[in-house]
């Protein structure tokens, strides 16, 4: 009763020495081959910018999985919706990078609100939450495309379309910037959790609710800060795909499932999983989409769901799953 | 003097299951007390009604307050530290940080307390950064105590403190209890299957028989009495 006497004990940190290894060769293989080609080095910085993207939202999705179990399908559609808002502000005259912050924000109290007002009424029942964030999916979608419409919208840049130039190799502006914002607000996120007095309460009320509450941790509004935190990851990562995707009520529809891919891939349980596998993914497509001839963009996902299922064979747990261990 | 946490009519129902028809108790301050009772008698449920983690109604005061409808986190935060059946410990994360959820409701540093803390458990400190599932069973029960001291709370409710420990273990941990009582002036409510160190342990013990106290008294006075020898010490 309550999980309390439940001993699932994960006693591993998931981070094996094989895994490391094949982390390593990749990292070195990425920096041979960019040192030795101005192209493969291109392909690279844009494949690390796409995957931080699909990282941010993996990461989203794996906060939320850790504190329900469930994976939240209108994560993607949330970040779209938010995407949106920082749109509207534009419109209204708000510059660029405040728009960007007052999104965070109001993706943060919309993240609050719809755990409170819709899941928390139901959150002991894994299937009715997720039921419900199939149907916040299809709501989020119908009311954007009911007010702002199905046709390409567009933002102004928000980092210019200079290019660098190291050498022979050409980096965009806006690569880089993804890049930078979204692995900084990884960074904050992770600070938050692993060095603060809340993060560490957040992570209790995740893992052990009924023990937290013991000790005195307000269970479910760590749970509801949570969603929140997610919804501020997927605004992140909605309004970093903008630049390339434009805004579109289905454009983060895909991006979902690669960060779906990249959650698995870490092991869904791993919040530093979700992130390299969300890099690795990147890198991956835009290095075989050069390179092996076949691959043209239609195949960019069967790709990566062939990459998700070669792991799953081998590694059933992800890349950084614990070994679930019983102590008795 | 008032109790320090009291009890009066108490029941408890797990959904359609009346588990408490009616439990009333006193703790005094400064006291260990003890709650005995066959399997399903109703002391784990007796801990939860204080604690709030299971429903409940009737009269519960604590330190001349009522409980009212507080759930575990108010109840916790009201100075009652309850260390539950599978010890609550944090197995995924490291001992320290399983200090630190103790100290989570209290403000200001928790240097003192560890300090404090360790001179029961010196091994506290070497074993910091290791993962709390990894301890050894009798060791997770002792980080258990000591998270419920780092709660600085004023009453501790321990759920069979005893259950898988090896039973020089089960003897180090009832030494430590009543150290805890008696330097830190703690206050005690135990239940616990081991009558016989329950009842040397406690200065007074509750009887429970089907959610209902069937006795109470002196640990003493219940050691002699003719049912609980022959029920709960067997001879």
């Amino acid at each position: 009763m309550l999980g309390l006497a439940k001993r699932k004990t994960a006693v591993s940190t998931g981070l094996s020495v094989p895994v490391l290894l094949l982390l390593l060769a990749g990292a070195i293989f990425l920096v041979i081959g960019s040192l030795s080609s101005s192209i493969f080095a291109q392909q690279t910085v844009a494949g690390l910018a796409q995957g931080a993207i699909f990282g941010s939202l993996a990461l989203a999705l794996v906060l939320i999985y850790r504190a329900t179990e469930v994976i939240n399908f209108a994560q993607g559609e949330l970040a779209m919706a938010t995407t949106y808002i920082a749109y509207q502000l534009t419109l209204w005259g708000v510059s660029y990078w405040l728009a960007f912050f007052l999104t965070l924000v109001i993706a943060f109290a919309l993240g609050v609100v719809i755990q409170v007002v819709v899941i928390r009424p139901v959150q002991h029942s894994v299937i009715a939450v997720v039921i419900i964030t199939v149907g916040l999916f299809i709501l989020i979608d119908g009311l954007v495309t009911w007010k702002w419409g199905a046709d390409l919208k567009f933002m102004p840049a928000p980092f210019g379309n200079a290019v660098y130039h190291a050498g022979s190799v050409a980096f965009s502006r806006q690569d880089l910037g993804t890049l930078i914002v979204t692995i900084f607000s990884v960074i904050l996120l992770w600070l938050l959790f692993q060095f603060t007095k809340l993060g560490l309460a957040m992570r209790a009320a995740a893992l052990r609710p009924a023990a937290a509450s013991l000790v005195g941790v307000r269970v479910n509004r760590m749970l509801a800060l949570g969603w929140g935190l997610a919804a501020v990851l997927g605004a992140v990562s909605g309004l970093m795909t903008e630049p390339t995707q434009f805004l579109q009520p289905t454009m983060m529809q895909a991006i979902l499932l690669y960060a779906f891919a990249a959650a698995v891939l870490g092991g869904l349980e791993s919040p530093a999983g979700a992130v390299i596998g969300g890099l690795f993914i990147g890198v991956f497509l835009n290095l075989i989409g050069q390179y092996i001839g076949f691959a043209t963009p239609e195949l960019r996902l069967p790709m990566a769901f062939a990459v998700l299922l070669l792991v799953l064979l081998v590694k059933p747990n992800g890349l950084f799953g614990r070994r679930q261990v019983r102590r008795v | 003097m008032a109790a320090l946490l009291e009890l009066e009519d108490v029941t408890a129902r797990y959904g359609p299951v009346q588990a408490l028809h009616g439990v009333s108790l006193a703790v005094d301050e400064g006291q260990i007390a003890a709650v005995l009772g066959a399997n399903g008698a109703g002391k784990t449920t007796t801990l939860r009604a204080i604690s709030g983690t299971v429903r409940r109604d009737g009269q519960l005061r604590f330190a001349g307050k009522r409980l009212g409808r507080a759930g575990p986190d108010g109840v916790a935060r009201l100075g009652i530290a309850h260390v539950p059946e599978g010890r609550g410990t944090f197995a995924e994360l490291t001992v320290w940080d399983n200090l630190r959820l103790g100290g989570y409701t209290r403000r200001g540093p928790l240097k003192d307390d560890f300090a404090r803390i360790q001179t029961y458990f010196p091994w506290l400190e070497e074993r910091r950064n290791q993962q709390a599932g990894t301890l050894s069973g009798g060791e997770q029960q002792m980080l258990a105590l000591a998270r419920a001291f780092m709660q600085r709370s004023r009453l501790m409710l321990l759920d069979e403190p005893s259950l898988g420990l090896a039973p020089l273990l089960v003897t180090e941990i009832f030494r430590i209890v009543k150290e805890l009582n008696e330097n830190e002036g703690l206050t005690v409510l135990v239940v616990e299957q081991n009558a016989h160190i329950a009842l040397q342990l406690a200065q007074t013990a509750y009887v429970l028989e089907v959610g209902r106290v069937a006795l109470a008294g002196p640990s003493a006075e219940l050691q002699q009495h003719e049912s609980v020898r022959r029920s709960y010490l067997g001879y």
